[in-house]
């Protein structure tokens, strides 16, 4: 049932702008990947690329090895969930779910009886029965996102794509669905490519996330790989919190206004570099403990936990160190700062 | 990826039909609007520079466009009073048979020129409705240019309220509030608060009104008694020039019309233009 | 904090911010009513009570008179040729403009639009430049015994020119904002074309199809000057509703005039409730009111 596909330095160009740059990526049959990226990094133009809405200027997009890109949309059989989900507002919930199997060739049609046995089939996977002869503006948002999977799903295709699929829910609706979706998922094993610009989402969902930035993909790893080895400055920047402290590296030594602050650096790194280091990768520590060292600015609350603004002399910004123990330095306090996991990427 | 510096001249879309839908686009478009207006041109044309200037600056076509021209001037102006009134009115206002005045606004649309060429023919003739009342008083409306205004202002009613009243309708109420507060009188903010926005659109009111005043026959030949060089409208010149089989003649007095309506459209769109820029909707 | 009682805004306060004194609101009331009440109601009324001045009986007579039923048949066999002409057009060129990128895309757009800004009498004075006796085709086709000026398919050229712009322009709009996501959507699970097109974007905008259609008829049903310029009015046979008034009019015959204007009256509040409850019913759907 599942496929794998195949990006090949895939590229889209509109007029003088390059969406996407010679993307290329092997998505296991079955896997749940996300494309993850701000807005404009080409995520959606990648999407819409494998879903064949958009034609492709370079490269090749493959479907089990297989070039996809002469066939009609039709016969590549691939479920797209639109990020407004693009429910057909004259149909009810279930002739929208049915239309997939109404519109083929009368020879391929199942049978009316077999299609409304497809159709409850669908709405209880979706966890949608009873709702079948409402109109698309009579359900909830998240039941409208359902219904649109339940769609995708009808023509039981060979890979399913979702655009933003959470990007129009509230907050608590979103965390539901997320948990749904990934359970789904494990059921009927679809390889599964969804977009995202939202970090929390990607790292919790999939197997593994692609991170997109200006049409070039920066990293492709499992969601704790990308978090704690970031393959750039970018990825680093973009997932989670970072504190940037412009350092010179000798032998994997970072040094800090000659202060040696780290250590742990692959030891054939050299040269000017920028150290991102994450809060709770910072420790404070007695004003002895540690060479580097500064004054406490600002305590403040930070959702689980408290964090502290360290000034630093020669540092132009504070570093935010999240507090583990219960009791914490005081505001104005002198305190040493030992840093216990950091990634080092050139200055820039 | 080496192909890409080409532009195609439209971008790809997986919808189908696009084809068939420009191809019937444009050949209709070609067989029904262009080429038939294409022959105006080269019939005008086949009358000869000389026979052009002739033609053109003959006193009856003069005066016939400057009555076109100018009737239909006064009337989107009268308009544009007129009109941002009644959208003030219908959009700021509560009183009964708002609902069915609102309606009644495009009624001009809808009812057949003709229709409405008797019907102010019957209340502004001498022995008219109104007409009747006037005439005491040494007042004639029809059968005199004042009876083509009145034709075209009723023509041209809809266009301004018709777009001005969305834009009044979005108008912030914290722009009021906020020149309110800030002890502007009520006169003031309406000046400086109210009006400037609407600028564009009462603009782009007065190009419609203008233009379709200007062409307007139905309504008008009724009323307008149609006295050559006193109440001849130039749509009607075309008429009597092609009944005289005089078809260059006819033909030179359309295209000057549709010169001189396109010059203004386009200086007025120009001027709307800088309006635009001006008050900073880009 | 606590001890302060925030005493809520009388929502009087706010309206009056925004309001003009009693008197103004009075007197700018007044004015659009007066202006109104002889521009527009006044007009219709004079329709009803002259085509009844002499009386039921005679208002029936007028209309079942010979040539006004023969101009009514022409009226609607006109209006029955050109709005579904111009439905394919404006179908096709909204799908094209509306659902398509390409160059030249704008100029299309005003070209559409061309036939509201001529007068209507140039719409028909075309067609006689072309098809008339002493026209471009006109020998030709007279030594081939086609008749298009003074006939029923001169009237219905004229007619396609200056309904050309109305379907177009309702669609266009409703269809830029709906944008493409419903028609993808449709292809991906496996719709052909035609299927995409007959099934999703029809019904998606049947209701401003339905306003522009409307709009089409009466306008086609109503057209004067460019019918007046390629008919001949010839009584009884090239004579639409609209020449027929004038015919009437211009024999004095006020009250058949009025008889046969009332029916196009009629005509033009049945548009306009049409219209109206569309409008209020469908408002989010149908592209903002234009001007035409």
């Amino acid at each position: 049932m599942s496929v794998s596909v195949t990006l090949e330095n895939v590229a889209k160009q509109y007029g003088a702008f390059a969406a996407v740059r010679g993307v290329s990526l092997a998505i296991q049959p079955g896997e749940l990947i996300a494309l993850l990226g701000p807005s404009g990094s080409g995520k959606t133009t990648l999407l819409r690329m494998m879903a064949g809405l958009e034609a492709i200027d370079g490269g090749n997009i493959l479907f089990d090895g297989i070039d996809t890109s002469r066939l009609s949309l039709r016969d590549r059989r691939i479920g797209f969930v639109f990020q407004n989900y693009a429910l057909f507002r004259h149909m009810s919930v279930a002739d929208n779910i049915a239309f997939g199997l109404k519109v083929r060739p009368r020879k391929e049609r199942p049978s009316a009886s077999e299609i409304s046995r497809r159709v409850s089939g669908l709405l209880e996977l979706v966890q949608l029965g009873g709702l079948e002869k409402r109109f698309p503006s009579q359900i909830s948002g998240g039941q409208r996102q359902r219904v649109a999977l339940a769609r995708a799903l009808a023509i039981e295709p060979r890979v399913l794509l979702l655009d933003e699929p959470f990007g129009a829910l509230d907050a608590k609706v979103r965390k539901d669905l997320r948990q749904w979706l990934r359970d789904l998922h494990r059921r009927t094993g679809h390889t599964t490519v969804f977009v995202t610009h939202d970090q929390e989402e990607a790292l919790e969902l999939a197997d593994r996330v692609a991170i997109l930035n200006k049409g070039l993909l920066e990293q492709v790893a499992g969601p704790d790989t990308v978090y704690d080895y970031p393959a750039t400055a970018f990825v680093c920047d973009f997932l989670g919190e970072t504190n940037r402290i412009p350092v010179e590296i000798a032998g994997g030594r970072a040094h800090f206004e000659n202060i040696p602050v780290y250590q742990g650096l692959p030891s054939n790194s050299h040269g000017k570099a920028e150290l991102f280091v994450r809060p709770q990768h910072l420790k404070l520590v007695e004003p002895g403990g540690s060479p580097f060292s500064g004054a406490v600015e600002l305590i403040r609350r930070h959702g689980s936990i408290r964090r502290a603004e360290v000034a630093i002399k020669g540092l132009p910004k504070r570093l935010d160190i999240d507090i583990v123990s219960q009791i914490g330095p005081a505001i104005g306090e002198s305190v040493g700062v030992r840093i216990t996991h950091a990634q080092a990427f050139p200055a820039g | 990826m080496s192909s890409l510096a080409r532009r195609p001249w439209r971008a790809h879309s997986i919808l189908p039909g696009f084809g068939i839908g420009l191809g019937i686009a444009v050949t209709a478009l070609s067989l029904i609007v262009l080429i038939p207006l294409a022959a105006l041109v080269i019939k005008a044309a086949s009358a000869g520079p000389a026979g052009f200037v002739a033609l053109a600056l003959s006193p009856r076509t003069l005066l016939a466009l400057r009555l076109s021209f100018g009737a239909a001037l006064i009337a989107a102006l009268v308009n544009v009073i007129f009109g941002v009134i009644i959208a003030w009115v219908l959009v700021r206002y509560d009183f009964p048979g708002k609902k069915l005045l609102d309606a009644a606004i495009d009624l001009p649309f809808a009812l057949p020129t003709a229709v409405a060429g008797i019907a102010l023919t019957a209340i502004y003739a001498p022995n008219g409705w109104i007409g009747g009342l006037l005439a005491p008083w040494g007042i004639k409306i029809a059968y005199t240019p004042l009876g083509v205004v009145m034709a075209l202002i009723f023509v041209s009613l809809p266009f301004i309220v018709r777009t001005v009243q969305p834009v009044l309708q979005e108008c912030e109420a914290e722009l009021e509030e906020a020149a309110a507060l800030s002890g502007a009188s009520r006169l003031r903010t309406i000046w400086s608060v109210i009006l400037p926005p609407l600028l564009p659109a009462l603009l782009t009111g007065f190009i419609l009104a203008l233009a379709r005043a200007v062409g307007e026959y139905g309504s008008v030949i009724f009323i307008a008694g149609n006295l050559p060089g006193i109440s001849e409208i130039a749509p009607l010149l075309i008429v009597i020039r092609l009944e005289q089989f005089d078809y260059a003649g006819a033909a030179v007095v359309g295209v000057l019309m549709l010169a001189i309506s396109f010059t203004l459209i386009l200086s007025i769109n120009s001027l709307q233009a800088l309006v635009r820029r001006r008050l900073g909707y880009v | 904090m606590s001890d302060i009682v925030v005493a809520p805004v009388p929502p009087v306060h706010t309206h009056r911010v925004r309001s003009e004194s009693p008197m103004v609101r009075a007197c700018l009331i007044g004015i659009a009513l007066a202006f109104l009440g002889v521009f527009l109601i006044l007009p219709l009324t004079v329709v009803f009570l002259e085509a009844f001045a002499n009386g039921w009986q005679a208002y029936i007579e007028n209309i079942l008179e010979t040539d006004a039923l023969a101009a009514i048949r022409l009226t609607l066999l006109v209006a029955i040729i050109a709005v579904p002409l111009n439905v394919i057009f404006g179908v096709a060129a909204a799908w094209a403009v509306a659902k398509f990128e390409f160059r030249g895309k704008n100029l299309l757009i005003s070209l559409i639009d061309l036939p509201f800004s001529v007068s209507p009498v140039i719409s028909g004075l075309v067609y006689v430049l072309l098809f008339g006796a002493q026209g471009y085709f006109g020998p030709w086709l007279k030594s081939h015994g086609v008749e298009i000026i003074f006939a029923l398919s001169g009237i219905v050229l004229a007619t396609l020119f200056v309904t050309f712009p109305f379907v177009a322009r309702e669609l266009i709009p409703h269809m830029q904002t709906l944008g493409n996501n419903d028609e993808e959507a449709a292809l991906t699970l496996g719709a052909s074309g035609w299927q995409t097109f007959v099934k999703i974007t029809l019904p998606n905008v049947k209701w401003s199809l339905l306003y522009g259609v409307l709009l089409c008829n009466a306008r086609a049903m109503g057209e004067f000057g460019a019918v007046a310029v390629v008919s001949g009015k010839i009584r009884g046979l090239t004579t639409t509703m609209p020449l027929h008034i004038e015919i009437l009019f211009n024999e004095y015959m006020s009250a058949a005039a009025f008889a046969v204007a009332s029916l196009l009256a009629l005509l033009a509040l049945v548009t306009l409730a049409v219209k109206t409850w569309l409008e209020w019913r469908f408002a989010d759907e149908i592209a903002a009111r234009s001007g035409h």
